[in-house]
């Protein structure tokens, strides 16, 4: 019991400094120390602006195109919107995309289909204000897979067209 | 002799009937219910030492070759009850009729003065006793294996009635891991049967879709030594390479460039180039270096093949939606469909023969290889159906189709050189180091 009237009493007390009008007294502003000496800044996080890596993280290599098709999918054009932006962001950069095909084509026949999915990418970086020097396209076909077991997983993942920074990116 | 001659062609019309009537059906080549006609080829005689070793090697390879074909089937030696000593002297025939040897084939093989080999060979038939051809052939000792290709090529051609096709070689793209896991593909020849394989290209580029000069020993390929796919030459007797359009006009010459296939008389190719990312097919004269468009569809037109005559053309688009094949004027202009079936249709390649063209047809997840009639009538035939079929290549005389072929492994696909006959029988590996594909026939050589 005795506890909780002092207790009670601290807080009025506080209470009534609180609501004092009187200025609190003035202290001597506290001399001025030493900035710390400057320290490496810390490694930001996530890549670097335009470099390589940031293009891959942010705005994503690679569009997917569904079996024997080079049209682009919803997706696929979200993908190279922000490739788009990425591109149009740091212009001094050059790229070159190259088609791949799944194994389950025959070759010349995939070396065709693979360029018609770079060209499809392409046209729509065109589109998005890229400027058409700027992009070289190749068509690996299926010679190049990204994934090499025989799945429909992987075949599906075969199935692209990848966007490399070949000129202009920061390191 | 005429009997025996008229037997095998009986065998060979019996063969493509059989074919037919199980048209659209799958051969089972493990079937082979018909008979190759029984041959004996006991080793050549000779001197003992080089020749009589040769001797034995010639045969070896006479024997082989004709079993390849599927349509002889060479006796053991050791049934032989007759030891050939002189080829001059006629056979005992009866021993040889005895064991069933239908033809006999005796040879000989002599060191002559300035090293080199005289070879004779003599084919009997041994029911009649008579001699059916006979041939004496001279070489350095090292072209010993091209001597009996010759002699086997003899042998077809006598008892079949059509060339022979053993004095040949292969040109295929030889693939090896890499190192960071993207496989080396390069150019690799050999003889028709897998002797003598050496590379052609250098692991510095992928190099892919060899085709043979069908007059000189010329190839195209497709290279990527300038990064992308581009249409080379190359003279396989002085190693000399370039692009095909260095020199021409650029019209093809930014974007990529593909198989280009040659005009049975050789001085003209038929190549599908890539312009603004559509291919069309051009012609391209090797004298005039002029390069003509003949396709001129928002498809892609590729993988062209003359006809025989040089009038026609195959090639296969995608202008009907899925790819399928279709026949143009060699000078281009309307084009004819003439493969109307579901799936898809690629790698059309006419036969020597001028009626048939061999294609690739995928549906429903499967490969297979086929033949269709150039002019689109009748049925399709499957020779072959699998896990994977590409780049068929015909045999000079038109009888068998080289692919590649693909079997499905848990960690990729192994391709292959596999050959199967006309009548889809006779399936069989060819013996490669290694994965191999895109088989290329020479013609037979001079």
């Amino acid at each position: 019991m005795k506890y909780v009237s002092v207790l009670s009493a601290a807080v009025l007390g506080l209470s009534l400094a609180a609501c004092a009008s009187k200025p609190a007294p003035v202290e001597p502003t506290p001399a001025p120390v030493e900035r710390p000496a400057p320290q490496p800044r810390p490694e930001p996080q996530g890549p670097v602006a335009g470099s390589v890596q940031d293009f891959e993280v942010n705005a994503g290599d690679r569009v997917f195109y569904g079996y024997d098709r080079y049209d682009l999918t919803g997706e696929a054009r979200e993908t190279l919107r922000r490739q788009a932006s990425w591109l149009n962001a740091y212009p001094q950069t050059r790229i070159l995309i190259a088609g791949n095909c799944d194994e389950r084509g025959t070759r010349e026949y995939n070396l065709a289909l693979g360029n018609r999915r770079a060209q499809s990418a392409r046209d729509f970086l065109i589109s998005q204000g890229v400027d058409p020097s700027r992009i070289s396209v190749v068509s690996y076909g299926k010679e190049r897979p990204t994934c090499t077991e025989n799945s429909e997983r992987c075949h599906a993942v075969n199935r692209n067209a990848i966007t490399v920074i070949t000129d202009g990116a920061a390191s | 002799m005429r009997l025996l001659r008229l037997s095998l062609s009986a065998l060979l019309a019996c063969l493509a009937f059989v074919s037919a009537a199980q048209a659209q059906l799958v051969v089972d080549v493990t079937e082979g219910h018909l008979e190759p006609l029984p041959i004996a080829v006991p080793d050549f005689v000779g001197e003992p030492g080089l020749a009589s070793e040769r001797g034995a090697d010639i045969a070896r390879v006479v024997a082989a070759d004709l079993a390849s074909s599927g349509l002889f089937a060479p006796i053991d030696d050791e049934a032989f009850i007759e030891r050939i000593e002189d080829i001059n002297l006629r056979p005992r025939f009866g021993d040889w009729r005895v064991i069933n040897a239908d033809a006999l084939v005796v040879g000989s093989v002599e060191v002559m003065d300035d090293g080199r080999l005289l070879v004779a060979f003599r084919l009997w038939d041994t029911a009649s006793e008579q001699q059916l051809t006979g041939l004496r052939l001279t070489s350095v000792p090292e072209n010993w294996r091209r001597v009996a290709h010759k002699l086997a090529d003899a042998v077809y051609e006598r008892l079949t009635g059509e060339k022979g096709y053993f004095d040949t070689r292969i040109v295929y793209v030889a693939e090896s891991p890499g190192d960071n896991g993207i496989p080396v593909r390069r150019l690799a020849i050999m003889d028709q049967d897998g002797a003598n394989p050496s590379f052609l290209t250098s692991r510095n580029y992928m190099a892919l879709l060899p085709n043979y000069s069908p007059v000189s020993q010329e190839i195209t390929y497709v290279s990527f030594r300038d990064g992308h796919a581009t249409s080379f030459l190359y003279d396989l007797e002085s190693g000399r390479q370039e692009a095909l359009f260095d020199s021409g006009p650029s019209l093809a010459s930014e974007g990529q460039s593909l198989s280009a296939r040659y005009h049975p008389q050789g001085h003209v190719l038929a190549v599908s180039a890539e312009r603004q990312g559509n291919h069309d097919i051009f012609r391209f004269d090797l004298r005039t270096r002029q390069l003509r468009q003949l396709t001129n569809s928002p498809a892609n037109d590729v993988e062209p093949s003359y006809s025989p005559d040089g009038e026609r053309l195959v090639f296969s688009s995608t202008r009907g939606g899925s790819s399928q094949l279709y026949v143009m004027s060699a000078d281009g202009g309307e084009a004819q469909r003439i493969t109307f079936g579901e799936g898809r249709y690629t790698t059309p390649v006419w036969s020597p023969r001028g009626d048939l063209i061999a294609f690739t047809k995928q549906h429903q997840g499967m490969f297979s290889l086929g033949v269709v009639r150039a002019d689109g009538s009748g049925d399709e035939r499957i020779l072959y159906e699998g896990f994977f079929v590409d780049t068929p290549a015909w045999s000079p005389n038109g009888r068998v189709i080289l692919f590649t072929r693909g079997e499905r492994r848990s960690d990729g696909t192994r391709y292959e050189i596999w050959s199967v006959d006309l009548a889809g029988f006779n399936l069989r590996r060819l013996p490669t180091q290694g994965q191999a594909s895109d088989p290329a026939w020479s013609p037979l050589i001079e």
